[in-house]
């Protein structure tokens, strides 16, 4: 995490923008999708835009990739205004979220589109393909129709396709979408490397936060055709700028008015991670911590619900006067003896880890 | 997935295809087995009945005679440049439709594709007799050119023919273009094709089944017409039309003509379903 930081922020003084979108409005009839957005994406940045399902992230890429023409506003590619450029006069490629392949076409004369369509000599446009096919470990199928492959091959077809003439921006739409859980998480580890060793920036469109937080060099969160907020991903985590984004990127304990008040003993809205509340039994002071010392926060409650999930553990636990909070523990060694079902159960955390939001 | 069958339901299916099949066989392969068995007959030249001899002598006729011959061949002719100016007329047409127009007028547009299947085939060839004519529009359209109409003859019959088929021409590639993704052409503009590089690489290769579907119909519906060369054709003679005059004067020899056709349109199906056409109709 410590490079990837390192690399972003000497990047902001040595690279220029790849992406660059000015107050870009986006109007459908009467419904505003993307609502005057200011976005920068760096050269060599592997940058998402982060979002529930309508809140116009997908509009936002299609304005990118020159899809969709703007209502206003003005679109940037390297420093160039694209903003009236057609789609195939665009130095940016497209990773479709149905990976949209040539169903009539071979593997290999899918990938080499990009190349057949530029005039290149067959042989360079067949070492080509079968290079950029190499890359994603598919040199085997170059002959194959893409209906004869399954749904992993074919988004990796669809990745050497869009990969196979170096664009300067490739442009993924809810890639993995698709794909099933563990196949998700193995080309999540996999289009961080590609975009590494490539170099190309990468701008991804999901509503996975995990997806998001696991590869992203920096995220922008998405909602309603705004941007609610734009850091890398352990700022956006950490340091939620809106209560949207504390609850749209990993699961938290939002606490507002009165509630605020009595659990975390400040007015105003709280958000509280439910891995950074520690359980205790309720006499005892919370282990390895000092006890009841300033600067913790020391409550009593319920427990009314253990959800068992593999690596960790849910409980949900109900505090008097109906607050309720949820926290996650890790599955090791040393659960308090009355965290059971019904059982009072202590929980402490860290003021710091009450993070103030506005509102 | 249809469940794994039972067998009740097995008889049920049974019941349900047994009358469809039974007409298929008898009545419709049945009659056309038949005109193929009364080729092998022959005709007595006095009294024009049939006779119920076995020969090959209205084939031996058939393969012999130049004139004939020549009749196949313009025939053929005729249903590949019907077949060839419909796929040339639809696809234009058929794009307009599915991919420019509006969804407000593409019902409109269908409409009007159909609307004349509604009219009766011998009206609209009489409507082009008309407009062929002497005085006819075509000629009167044709003049401040300096030139003629095509007149009635092979042409016309063409013109007539390519224009009563051309909706079983549009339709099927009308479907195809509906059905092609919109992203597959916005992946190939994404990847650097223009428009005319989309359209050759992208379009045509997804309606080409479409278009041999289409020319199924169109093929098959010229080699058969005997109507339309008589109200347009002058003179020209076409398979049809020597069959409908065979059939009260040689019905043995009206036969073995009509088996012409039919082993045109096999094989044209034959080299079709190679292509894939088959598939989506």
């Amino acid at each position: 995490m410590a490079e990837t930081e390192t690399r972003a922020r000497t990047g902001t003084t040595t690279t220029r923008t790849a992406v660059r979108l000015e107050a870009v409005t986006k109007d459908f009839g009467t419904v505003r999708a993307v609502d005057a957005v200011d976005l920068t994406v760096r050269e060599s940045e592997f940058f998402t835009l982060l979002g529930p399902s309508g809140s116009g992230k997908t509009t936002l890429l299609r304005l990118v990739a020159g899809f969709e023409q703007p209502t206003a506003g003005r679109i940037e590619l390297a420093g160039d205004d694209v903003t009236a450029t057609p789609p195939h006069r665009r130095d940016a490629h497209t990773v479709f979220q149905d990976y949209a392949l040539f169903p009539h076409m071979s593997v290999e004369q899918n990938v080499a589109y990009a190349l057949t369509v530029r005039g290149v000599r067959k042989a360079e446009r067949l070492a080509r393909a079968h290079e950029a096919l190499t890359t994603v470990r598919l040199d085997g199928f170059a002959t194959r129709r893409p209906a004869e492959l399954s749904g992993g091959q074919r988004q990796r077809v669809a990745l050497a396709r869009a990969l196979v003439d170096r664009p300067a921006v490739l442009l993924l739409d809810e890639p993995l979408g698709a794909l099933d859980l563990a196949l998700r998480q193995e080309m999540q580890t996999e289009l961080k490397e590609l975009q590494r060793t490539t170099g190309i920036t990468f701008l991804l469109v999901t509503h996975d936060q995990d997806e998001a937080l696991t590869m992203s060099d920096r995220i922008a969160v998405v909602r309603d055709g705004r941007i609610e907020q734009t850091g890398p991903p352990v700022e956006v985590y950490e340091r939620p700028a809106t209560a949207f984004v504390a609850g749209f990127v990993g699961t938290t304990n939002l606490l507002r008015g009165e509630s605020a008040v009595r659990v975390v003993g400040r007015p105003g809205t709280y958000s509280i991670r439910p891995e950074r509340i520690l359980l205790t039994d309720p006499a005892e002071p919370p282990a390895g911590a000092a006890a009841s010392s300033a600067g913790r926060r020391t409550v009593t409650g319920r427990i009314t619900d253990i959800v068992h999930a593999g690596a960790h553990t849910r409980f949900t636990i109900a505090l008097p006067h109906g607050d309720r909070l949820t926290v996650l523990r890790q599955n090791l060694t040393g659960l308090p003896q009355s965290a059971r079902p019904d059982g009072e159960i202590g929980l402490s955390w860290d003021d710091k880890d009450a993070f103030p939001v506005p509102s | 997935m249809p469940a794994a069958p039972t067998p009740g339901s097995r008889l049920r299916l049974t019941a349900l295809l047994a009358p469809p099949l039974l007409w298929l066989t008898l009545a419709y392969l049945g009659s056309l087995a038949i005109l193929l068995l009364s080729a092998f007959w022959a005709t007595d030249s006095f009294t024009s009945d049939v006779v119920h001899t076995w020969n090959t002598d209205n084939f031996h006729e058939l393969l012999t005679t130049p004139v004939y011959r020549t009749i196949a061949l313009r025939t053929l002719s005729i249903a590949v440049a019907v077949t060839v100016i419909d796929a040339l007329l639809a696809l234009p047409m058929a794009f307009c439709m599915a991919r420019v127009a509006g969804r407000r007028w593409r019902r409109p547009l269908l409409v009007a594709v159909l609307t004349p299947l509604w009219a009766g085939y011998l009206v609209k060839a009489y409507a082009w007799r008309v407009m062929l004519g002497e005085d006819g529009v075509v000629g009167a359209a044709l003049a401040p050119f300096g030139l003629h109409g095509p007149g009635y003859g092979t042409a016309a019959v063409i013109i007539v023919l390519a224009y009563l088929w051309l909706p079983y021409m549009i339709l099927p590639v009308y479907a195809a273009l509906e059905r092609l993704p919109e992203r597959m052409l916005e992946a190939s503009a994404d990847l650097g094709a223009g428009a005319w590089r989309t359209l050759r690489s992208v379009v045509l290769p997804a309606v080409r089944p479409a278009v041999f579907a289409g020319s199924v119909f169109t093929f098959s519906l010229s080699l058969g017409d005997y109507l339309t060369v008589q109200i347009v054709g002058g003179k020209t003679q076409l398979l049809g039309n020597v069959i409908a005059s065979q059939v009260t004067l040689d019905l043995p020899m009206a036969a073995a003509l009509s088996a012409v056709p039919v082993v045109l349109i096999v094989c044209y199906l034959a080299a079709v379903r190679r292509a894939g056409a088959l598939d989506s109709l």
